[in-house]
């Protein structure tokens, strides 16, 4: 799944990706590419996870993991940071989720369990700053449901803000007007994915 | 003479009154001022106090402590939720603690607003969300806007690498954070640094944040071995 995003980001462009699962898409990112990866905790031009003695407390990511500086990156303050993605400068921002609606609604900073400490940290602000906001999840979860719904049962990150959604059995394109499946991978028909998920899905593949 | 240098951290936090609202930078233990908070914790009295940070501390020390402590009101963050964050956890789900959580980029700008004397501003993050509700909304050029207020306060906790007596300083690395930001945004802004220099080897061209927005400044000794080599 991440090497298929990875496919799709293209030369030149800056990149955030989001904590946990999208992480691994820097690993498949080809590297005749140049693609700049923005932290939102203060840098432009992130390097790989850092290792051994390369570990400095100074210098980590947005998930507070140690990372490495790469040959023309530059660090800011967290206003520049935020300013950079709400501004609209960030070409991509690749983030996982809990649900994703047809027409691009993300929900993925809380559960809405009435136990749960809520936290969102940038997220909101990645899923309406940047130009192209990719999803990276499987398309069910644990028991079997589709995670891309035509409404939202979890609280909302952002509305209409998912361009592309990349899961296990599917690429998809969202908009006001709709899902539409552009990949499949393997022997999922568009008949099994609209089963699943309930959703008319226009076939543009 | 200007010199904004006191002796020690218990003079760095001199004077912070009950009920102030304590800014604190750091991401994480970047850029976290350890030994500031240990101060406020151990060298101050102050309760009832509003701090201000993107996280709510984890383990036992630092921002955890200070809240261990009972002498913490509200938190404004974006991310109170670590692995490890059980102080914040249970004092939540205890009810004696008031959470207000703001996305991480309307954090900063809110405090970047509130030094720049901006009264507030129209941003399109979190609208429509539960984090916007009761929020003043505006539809510009055809896109939603909520509206956020500044966020100022009493007295700011800052890290930085280096600063010279008219409080001059350079960060270092992913350890900037919200240290700019927050030494505009607090009446007394309160740095420790890693090491004090002498006035004008700071590259004009290289200072951060100009010693205008620094009030007091404080020298960690122990840390300045570390930085040396790793900052040059």
């Amino acid at each position: 799944m991440a090497e298929r995003v990875a496919r799709d980001i293209p030369e030149g462009a800056y990149v955030n990706l989001g904590i946990g699962l999208p992480t691994k898409i820097s690993d498949y990112l080809p590297s005749d590419r140049e693609v700049i990866l923005h932290t939102e905790n203060g840098m432009l031009g992130m390097g790989p996870a850092a290792v051994g003695d390369e570990i400095d407390q100074d210098l980590m990511n947005a998930g507070k993991i140690p990372v490495t500086e790469l040959a023309g990156s530059s660090f800011f303050h967290h206003a520049d940071s935020f300013a950079m993605m709400r501004g609209g400068h960030l070409d991509v921002c690749v983030l996982g989720a809990f649900q994703v609606s047809e027409t691009g609604d993300l929900a993925n900073w809380h559960t809405g369990a009435p136990d749960a400490i809520p936290a969102v940290g940038g997220a909101m602000d990645l899923a309406t700053g940047a130009k192209d906001v990719y999803v990276l999840m499987e398309l069910t979860t644990k028991t079997g449901t589709s995670k891309l719904v035509k409404e939202l049962t979890y609280p909302v990150t952002g509305i209409g803000c998912v361009t592309r959604l990349y899961t296990d059995r599917a690429v998809f394109a969202l908009g006001a007007e709709g899902a539409s499946v552009i990949e499949t991978f393997g022997d999922t028909t568009i008949d099994e994915l609209r089963e699943l998920t309930g959703l008319e899905l226009k076939d543009a593949r | 003479m200007i010199s904004k240098i006191v002796a020690s951290t218990a003079e760095a936090v001199a004077g912070i009154q009950d009920g102030s609202s304590v800014m604190i930078g750091g991401f994480g233990v970047a850029g976290q001022p350890v030994e500031l908070i240990d101060a406020l914790l151990e060298s101050s009295s102050a309760t009832d106090l509003t701090i201000i940070s993107n996280n709510a501390g984890n383990g036992d020390t630092g921002i955890a402590a200070l809240l261990a402590s009972g002498r913490v009101r509200k938190v404004i963050c974006s991310f109170p939720r670590q692995s490890d964050s059980h102080v914040f956890d249970e004092l939540y789900r205890a009810g004696k603690l008031e959470l207000e959580l703001v996305p991480q980029g309307n954090l900063a700008e809110r405090i970047r607003a509130a030094g720049a004397g901006i009264g507030g501003f129209f941003t399109p993050t979190g609208f429509g969300t539960t984090l916007a509700e009761g929020k003043e909304t505006r539809v510009i050029d055809g896109r939603n806007y909520v509206l956020e207020a500044p966020i100022h306060a009493d007295v700011a906790l800052i890290k930085a690498v280096a600063g010279d007596r008219w409080g001059n300083l350079i960060y270092r690395k992913t350890a900037r954070n919200f240290g700019p930001i927050m030494a505009t945004a607090a009446k007394l802004s309160i740095v420790q640094v890693d090491r004090i220099v002498e006035l004008g080897e700071l590259d004009p061209e290289a200072v951060v944040t100009p010693g205008i927005f620094v009030k007091r400044l404080v020298q960690i000794e122990s840390n300045a071995a570390v930085s040396e080599g790793a900052a040059q």
